[in-house]
């Protein structure tokens, strides 16, 4: 508690740098990285982050200098080489963009390593720590590296919010937006200066090897849990924030923890929980509307049965046992338990000892899904011509589905039938 | 506008491929303003090539458009497109208001958000199309026929007098259709021209009025009537030309040039 306490009150000045860098890298990371997710561009961020490797090590090498501004503009040209190749070979050759993206990714990378380890067996005096730009150096960011990737981070974050409006159509449907005269080609490459320019700061934190998690995984967080571009922006650019405070806190109390994996790892953590648990798109959320359907199906196949029971008025009584209603269509013991506690619940059926009645309210709903069944039969032999001993298996399902609006028209559209194919009196309310 | 002599569409000579291949061979025509206009023709006989070449979306291999006599350039804001519903991934986070907004965006206002104007040309489109209740729903949950209603509130938005759609019918339920077709009854009662793709022989006498038959080449154009012959009709979807196809298949082959260099000046010089 004590170590969050001091890590939160950033006393530390160190602390502050590397913490204020990871958050700023990460959110601006996720926030570009939004529109290369959505135009489908994700695997083209992993290439151009391995891609970018040759490049800081071909401005070291010219430069004998590990200045930031230096380092990124090699990034960015290399980088820049990459989309390019990429580009060209899809277009040109019949290599299918997957395979050009593989092998850009690479050739760069492996010429990238080589350079690398030239560089490090040269013995420059000042080699040390390029090589950390493979898995990320946040723990060493000082306050002038601070400032310069803060200036950039805030260039890309001033670059979609100006070009916000264009962005959005561009990723939607770039060929409108070229038949309505916008400046096609050039939005594109602002997008993809920004992309590259993200992944050339990112990769402080993360490394080239995981830069594309930095990239990519907060919008596959973000996108579950809205509609909106703009929301779906703002919680990706939270999520690469978020992990950004993680990674550092972790590295901060644990010292021998890097920073960078902690910080893939928190996105991972928060990627897998939205998968499972966005409302709608959630695996979670899948499964319990499954699950709310077997219920369904199962209560109303039950009602199903004690309205055919007491349709054709054979019986005086109006409460019948579990073998009763097993007479008209079978159950397993469990899913019969199960949805007589359904139907209870929703007072659809009342209990006395061991046999059951239906309420009011529970003929009605009976009523209703039979006539559903029988509506839907009606419409399987007039609209659609199929023979009426064909008919039945598919309104089994389709009578749980029926809503109000699609009952009205299928009425009309039947001309309010008094029975149904098989002769059976179709149910209308009294 | 110009006045009503001017063409609406002059194609002049244009030869177009995919990957060397040509799609389009020297197709020519000039079309009306002020009417609905069917490009007719089976799958695979270019009529969306021949529109992405009309807006610029595809460099041609020789030949050029005009639009009301004047280049694409410059009337681009007097033009609009509505591509094939199925060329977006309608799973984007946007509402139906935000795709028909789009419609409003201008190299003018780059860099700013829409005005007040802008959004109530917007709410009144989606009107039309019958869509205003929608207009806050997610694209992601519009049923085909919702999903082209919004593409084509989205044209609409533009303010044009030229409409290019790209097979608006395909795959839209009755209501859609017919809201469809009364929409183009309107336009055209407003002096719009609006161009079609279409592919359905049946429906295509009906629709328009006047009528671009084609299939690779062009097979005729004109008022519907004069189109409409049975040894016309025969020659556009009675299958492809052999030696024609024989002939693309080998340029894309051996990687040749579809237009030797003295040939692809947009004016087109050479022994006329």
């Amino acid at each position: 508690m004590n170590n969050l306490i001091d890590f939160l009150s950033f006393s530390d000045p160190n602390v502050r740098v590397v913490t204020l860098g990871t958050i700023f890298l990460g959110m601006s990371a996720a926030m570009v990285g939004t529109f290369a997710f959505l135009r489908k561009r994700s695997l083209i961020g992993d290439a151009i982050a391995h891609a970018i490797l040759p490049g800081i090590a071909l401005a070291f090498i010219f430069f004998q200098s590990k200045n930031p501004l230096i380092l990124m503009s090699g990034a960015l040209v290399s980088g820049w080489l990459a989309m390019l190749a990429i580009e060209y070979l899809s277009r040109s050759t019949k290599l299918k963009p997957d395979t050009s993206i593989g092998l850009v990714l690479s050739v760069f990378f492996g010429v990238g390593i080589l350079l690398l380890t030239s560089i490090q067996h040269s013995g420059a005096g000042n080699q040390a720590g390029l090589d950390q730009f493979l898995f990320g150096k946040a723990a060493s960011m000082t306050l002038s590296d601070l400032k310069s990737y803060s200036v950039v981070a805030v260039i890309l974050l001033l670059s979609i919010t100006f070009l916000y409006k264009e962005f959005k159509l561009l990723s939607f449907n770039p060929d409108f937006a070229k038949t309505i005269g916008l400046p096609v080609k050039t939005l594109q490459f602002v997008m993809s200066t920004i992309t590259v320019l993200a992944i050339a700061i990112g990769i402080q934190s993360v490394g080239v090897v995981l830069m594309a998690a930095l990239l990519i995984t907060p919008s596959a967080t973000a996108r579950p849990w809205t509609e909106n571009l703009l929301y779906m922006i703002i919680v990706a650019g939270a999520a690469g924030a978020f992990s950004g405070l993680v990674g550092s806190y972790i590295s901060f109390t644990a010292p021998n923890m890097p920073t960078g994996p902690w910080i893939v790892m928190t996105l991972s953590f928060l990627a897998i929980f939205s998968l499972l648990f966005a409302p709608k798109r959630g695996i979670v959320a899948k499964f319990q509307l499954q699950r709310q359907n077997r219920k369904k199906i199962i209560s109303e196949n039950l009602l199903k049965s004690f309205y055919h029971l007491v349709e054709k008025g054979d019986y005086s009584e109006s409460f019948f046992s579990k073998s009763q209603l097993l007479s008209k269509r079978s159950f397993t013991e469990t899913e019969l338990s199960k949805a007589i506690g359904l139907l209870k619940r929703k007072f659809f059926i009342i209990s006395k000892g061991d046999t059951f009645s239906l309420s009011e309210n529970g003929l009605a709903e009976a009523r209703r899904i039979v006539r559903m069944h029988r509506l839907w039969e009606m419409y399987l032999t007039e609209r659609m011509r199929l023979k009426s001993d064909h008919i039945h298996p598919n309104a089994e399902t389709i009578e749980h589905i029926i809503t109000p609006e699609i009952e009205e028209l299928l009425l009309k559209e039947l001309n309010y039938p008094d029975e149904d194919p098989h002769q059976s009196p179709i149910p209308y309310n009294p | 506008m110009a006045t009503k002599e001017i063409p609406s569409i002059e194609v002049h000579n244009l030869t177009a491929s995919y990957n060397r291949k040509p799609v389009l061979w020297d197709i020519d025509f000039k079309l009306p303003q002020g009417q609905l206009i069917g490009i007719v023709g089976p799958n695979g006989s270019g009529k969306t090539t021949l529109l992405k070449n009309i807006m610029g979306l595809m460099e041609p291999d020789s030949g050029y458009v005009n639009l009301f006599g004047k280049k694409l350039e410059d009337i681009r804001e007097k033009v609009s497109y509505v591509p094939q519903r199925e060329s977006v991934d309608w799973d984007f986070p946007a509402n139906v208001m935000d795709v028909v907004n789009m419609g409003r965006y201008r190299k003018s206002n780059l860099f700013k958000s829409l005005s007040k104007k802008d959004k109530e040309i917007s709410t009144q489109v989606l009107e039309k199309v019958k869509m205003l209740e929608f207009a806050k729903r997610q694209i992601s949950q519009l049923s085909g026929g919702q999903q082209q209603r919004v593409f084509i509130a989205r044209s609409l938005a533009q303010q044009a007098d030229l409409y290019l759609m790209d097979e608006p019918f395909v795959g839209v339920d009755a209501a859609t259709e017919e809201s469809i077709l009364h929409l183009l009854s309107e336009m055209k009662k407003e002096g719009k021209t609006v161009v079609i793709v279409h592919h359905d022989l049946q429906t295509a006498y009906e629709y328009f009025d006047h009528i671009v038959l084609l299939n690779t080449r062009l097979v005729a154009h004109g008022p519907k009537e004069e189109v409409f012959t049975p040894d016309l009709l025969q020659e556009a979807y009675g299958g492809r030309l052999t030696v024609l196809s024989k002939i693309g298949d080998l340029m894309a082959k051996q990687d040749f040039p579809v237009r030797e260099r003295e040939f692809k000046e947009k004016e087109g010089s050479g022994d006329e």
